[in-house]
């Protein structure tokens, strides 16, 4: 794989989306949309359905390929990229439904995640050291599950399930976490606690989070972009999108 | 935890002492037959093979109703070993040729028999024969994404096709005859209540040392990665593991443990023949892992020697109820013991205060 380093300033560091548009059968998924996210970001997106939120995310993570504009990664250009590749680049994405494996534990679920070689000699031979011992409990209590560590993740609630999902995509040393809809069927405690791990994740890496949840929004406490029919229809604090007559007539007005 | 260490140390001692207790004078009130002696033998063989084919369903989720073909490849590999040191001996006494191939009118041994001779190639090939098989099969299997039930299909016919082709006499393996008749194996002579002891022994400690190796090999992290595939093969992918490779690895290992159980059988039982492939065998296997308790070694073992007590017992008294009461197990199994007896006994263990 060739670095194809930009001399452009603005599109070498982070996730650089510009001009980007997807059409489906006539339909305008995305159009000309624009979104900088700075390294160490968190950064929430909402918009109505079908307003290309998802879309924005398959582009990002190379499941649907753009018609038209640029979509770069750390000055990497993620339109000539596989999905494994991409995801090897350090984009984790994290699906609406949690898939942990309920007959492992919480520490053998990120064990698992870890990286290491992937063989099955290797896996055979596998000795949990030290250093990867230390990671995975660094984890464990950024995700809040340190003392869930040798229960079933069968066994956890639904809650504790996503935030080991997002635990296992730290694993694999994301720099660019894109999360779908966290806190859908979560209680209002468990959509607080998942602000706050969302929060503490950021900083380190660039975190994008889509979701419906205003209230969780707030929490977030970050930048809003707010998309809508394809394109970003506002962006800013939550208090300048919520105060956008545009956004208000949209999205919030209703 | 120790407790079913000590059962297990009990049970193996138990199955230990048979041997010597077959040796004590018949009119002794401890006298045990040679009847039973073989058969528990023959059931040691069983749960070796019930291992292997719980490494693979139970643990990766690859539910092959072929692993009798693996079984009776390993039981073949031996029973050509057996049936060049019959030598001289057979009923036409020719001096290399054995009977069969006298009979339909082989002048020389045909090239794949060359080195069945010497034991240790054949019991090599009683494990790389398999191996192989599984390797060519799970390969092409794996790679197009083949799982559930497609690929029980494919394993059953693949034991099917091998069953029609050891029918037929001119591949040189004794067609719907077999093998039988065998003498000696390593200069013991296959009759003697000695050699029954020591194949007994053999049998014994391989069973001890494959459920100690599948034991440590589950405990790996590539124990968690089968199970892993086995219940969202998919995720697994995301996550970067190669799982064409990690299935086919067991794949391979679980047959050539299933062609060992084979080798050490035929000796015991003096016969081999093509009815050893067909697809009820398979399905019989299925069934001891899945009674005995799926996705654990002792349930695998429990179910192996269980089931075919109740066959043993059942072809004396009633001969035409087994087939209708195996199809029985197969339906009601999964439906009322998920878990297997184990799950039986380890809730009963639970709710026990």
């Amino acid at each position: 794989m060739n670095a194809v380093a930009l001399p452009d300033g603005d599109s070498t560091t982070g996730l650089y989306l510009d001009g980007v548009s997807v059409v489906f059968d006539g339909f305008r998924a995305l159009n000309n949309l624009s979104l900088i996210v700075e390294p160490g970001e968190l950064r929430a997106v909402i918009g109505p359905n079908g307003a290309g939120k998802t879309t924005m995310m398959d582009v990002i993570t190379g499941k649907t390929r753009p018609g038209a504009g640029i979509v770069r990664f750390g000055g990497r250009d993620l339109t000539r990229m596989d999905e494994a590749a991409i995801a090897n680049l350090g984009i984790g994405r994290k699906f609406q439904k949690p898939t942990v494996f309920d007959a492992l534990t919480v520490f053998e679920n990120l064990e698992l995640a870890l990286k290491a070689p992937r063989g099955p000699i290797a896996c055979l031979r596998w000795v949990l050291r030290g250093e990867a011992r230390t990671r995975i409990e660094r984890t464990m209590a950024e995700i809040g599950l340190t003392e869930r560590a040798h229960d079933l993740s069968g066994l956890l609630s639904h809650g504790q399930r996503q935030w080991l999902e997002i635990g296992m995509l730290l694993m694999q040393d994301p720099q660019l976490l894109l999360v779908d809809e966290p806190v859908a069927g979560m209680t209002d405690h468990e959509t607080e606690q998942t602000a706050e791990l969302l929060v503490g994740i950021a900083g380190t890496r660039s975190v994008v989070v889509v979701e419906h949840d205003l209230e969780f929004v707030k929490a977030l406490g970050s930048r809003v972009t707010v998309l809508h029919e394809g394109s970003v229809l506002s962006e800013g604090s939550i208090t300048h999108v919520q105060n956008d007559p545009r956004v208000i007539e949209v999205y919030l007005g209703r | 935890m120790n407790t079913r260490r000590l059962i297990l140390l009990g049970f193996v001692a138990v199955l230990a002492l048979l041997p010597l207790l077959n040796l004590l004078p018949e009119e002794h009130p401890l006298h045990v037959s040679d009847f039973l002696v073989s058969i528990i033998g023959k059931w040691i063989c069983y749960a070796i093979l019930a291992l292997a084919l719980d490494l693979a369903w139970g643990y990766a989720g690859i539910l092959s109703l072929g692993h009798g073909a693996f079984f009776a490849l390993g039981g073949y590999a031996i029973g050509m070993h057996l049936m060049r040191l019959i030598g001289p001996r057979g009923v036409y006494g020719h001096p290399v040729l054995p009977d069969f191939m006298v009979f339909l009118g082989y002048t020389e041994l045909p090239w794949y028999w060359l080195g069945f001779d010497w034991f240790i190639f054949a019991f090599a090939m009683a494990l790389i024969v398999p191996g192989l098989l599984a390797g060519i099969v799970g390969y092409l299997a794996f790679r197009s994404r083949i799982t559930g039930v497609y690929l029980s299909i494919i394993t059953q016919a693949l034991t099917y096709a091998l069953m029609l082709a050891f029918f037929r006499n001119d591949m040189g393996f004794g067609g719907n005859n077999g093998f039988t008749d065998f003498k000696e194996l390593l200069g013991m002579p296959l009759n003697s209540g000695h050699t029954r002891a020591i194949l007994f022994y053999a049998s014994l400690a391989s069973l001890v040392a494959v459920f100690l190796a599948c034991g440590a090999l589950t405990r790996t992290k590539y124990g968690r990665v089968l199970t892993a595939i086995r219940d969202a093969e998919s995720r697994v992918r995301f996550l970067g593991y190669d799982t064409t490779r990690h299935k086919l690895f067991v794949f391979v290992l679980s047959a050539m443990i299933a062609g060992l159980a084979g080798a050490l059988y035929v000796p015991q039982v003096g016969i081999i023949n093509p009815g050893e492939f067909s697809p009820g065998n398979s399905i019989e296997a299925v069934v001891w892992v899945a009674f005995g308790g799926r996705g654990t070694l002792v349930g695998a073992v429990l179910g192996a020697f269980s089931v075919n007590a109740l066959k043993t017992w059942l072809t004396s008294v009633a001969p035409d109820l087994w087939l209708i009461v195996l199809g029985c197990l197969f339906i009601a199994v999964p439906l009322l013991l998920p878990k297997g007896l184990i799950g039986l006994i380890r809730r009963r263990g639970e709710t026990k205060p």
